[in-house]
């Protein structure tokens, strides 16, 4: 399972690729692949404002819905709209064009609360 | 059987386009016979059982005493005076219970559930598939089953399914789950035969609109309300929750089971969804999901029978956003001529 050495990891296997005060944030290929066949996303509204851990975003695939987690707190800047039209991204690009959304990283000190890829690796074993 | 062996999707078309197996061993097999057999039966089920010749197989339903479904069921004549019940998993000791409760002089009744193991072979390749594997033997004619020996295993297989496509369920001693369910997939690969889940297996028979009993079908409704009148028989004897269903038909009925599509694009829906008429909650949709064949979120639900008809407009509240559906008929996908 591929796991980027440079992204940080919620254990609810959100990842995060954090530059410049802002993390961009997606579901992992691990995720993608138990969800499967991603059908539907529904985004957050940019300007959104969040705390760790609250529910942000909802990835439903033919088997389910499922919560998608705010990494770290902050204001939601950008949502990639490209998956309404193309909702598969997720399965088929999940640490690229399958993105869900950016948010500023208000407390930095959050970033280090998650796990590193080496951590995710092993939580995912 | 697992919700997935690859995909929903996959598997879902696999039944479509060519050839699936669905472990359906948890489903329950129960035997009964005797001189009374076939009348205690009539007392029970609602579906005409006399109309069954040896051989022959009926979709039927287990009433409560006020009309509500206890269970939804097939019952299969193997001669006269024997018949095979085939009952929800969830639903044995229920259905066991009740049947006990009520036997009667002249009836046996063996619950043999956990001595068959049972799978359904389903899709466009049934036939050819069939006829590779059981070369020599007749497949039984649509919801007819057949009673043989094939390589010193005993077999009950029934031209039937839940799925909406041509195919069998086979039935057989438990012990032999494991190696009939190998020598299958590995004589069935040159039919695309795969393995498929439960999730396939609810998107295939929504698509149908089949009922699942706990979901389309409860004991707070009767198989009038879910849209089945034509497996209950008001002509013959009286059997449990009759007055009910009279009382519905002569009455009409309040609400009635009611195929939906969403429009346009919107998230799937899913059981226990708000349904929504004129800003008004009208309901609670019973069955839902994406359904493979069509692209599109596709449900059931119960709603007033004075207007749920085909083509009137409702809305379903997914996580509080109401997303346009229209009422469709029954079934929601044909299969292309």
């Amino acid at each position: 399972m591929n796991v980027p050495e440079e992204l940080r990891y919620a254990t609810s296997h959100e990842w995060a690729k954090v530059e410049e005060g802002r993390a961009r944030v997606g579901i992992t290929d691990h995720a993608q692949a138990e969800l499967t066949d991603v059908v539907y996303v529904e985004l957050p509204t940019v300007g959104d404002k969040v705390d760790a851990g609250a529910p942000v975003a909802v990835v439903e695939s033919v088997k389910a819905a499922s919560d998608i987690y705010a990494p770290v707190s902050g204001t939601i800047l950008e949502v990639n709209s490209a998956l309404e039209s193309d909702p598969a991204l997720v399965n088929t690009d999940a640490f690229g064009e399958g993105w869900l959304f950016v948010i500023s990283v208000d407390a930095p000190e959050e970033v280090d609360a998650l796990l590193t890829a080496e951590g995710y690796r092993e939580q995912i074993g | 059987m697992p919700v997935q062996y690859t995909s929903i999707m996959d598997e879902h078309q696999t039944v479509r386009q060519s050839l699936g197996v669905f472990d359906i061993s948890h489903m329950g097999e129960v035997f009964v016979s005797g001189p009374n057999a076939a009348r205690w039966l009539n007392r029970l089920l609602t579906n005409q059982i006399e109309k069954l010749s040896p051989g022959e197989g009926q979709y039927t339903f287990l009433l409560n005493e006020e009309g509500g479904v206890i269970d939804d069921l097939l019952a299969y004549q193997h001669a006269p005076g024997e018949y095979l019940l085939v009952v929800n998993a969830s639903k044995i000791t229920e259905d066991v219970a009740w049947m006990e409760a009520h036997l009667e002089e002249g009836v046996t009744l063996s619950n043999r559930s956990d001595d068959y193991a049972a799978l359904a072979i389903q899709g466009p390749n049934a036939v050819a598939f069939w006829e590779s594997f059981f070369t020599g033997i007749a497949l039984p004619a649509r919801n007819r089953i057949a009673t043989f020996t094939h390589n010193g295993t005993s077999f009950f297989a029934a031209r039937t399914g839940y799925t909406g496509e041509d195919g069998f369920e086979l039935f057989f001693p438990a012990t032999q789950g494991a190696a009939i369910w190998s020598a299958l997939l590995a004589q069935g690969a040159p039919f695309g035969l795969k393995p498929c889940g439960l999730g396939s297996r609810d998107s295939l028979r929504l698509e149908m609109c089949y009922p699942l009993n706990g979901s389309d079908l409860s004991p707070e409704r009767t198989p009038l309300e879910a849209g089945m009148a034509f497996f209950v028989d008001l002509e013959k004897g009286d059997f449990i929750g009759k007055a009910t269903l009279e009382a519905q038909k002569r009455d009409g009925l309040s609400v009635r089971l009611v195929p939906f599509k969403m429009v346009g694009k919107t998230p799937p829906p899913r059981s226990h969804y708000p349904v929504v008429r004129d800003g008004e909650v009208v309901g609670e949709t019973t069955s839902g999901g994406l359904s493979p064949s069509l692209g599109t979120g596709i449900g059931m639900v119960y709603l007033p029978a004075s207007w749920a008809k085909a083509g009137e407009s409702i809305e379903i509240d997914i996580r509080g956003r109401r997303f346009p559906a229209v009422i469709e008929k029954k079934p929601l996908y044909r299969k292309q001529a």
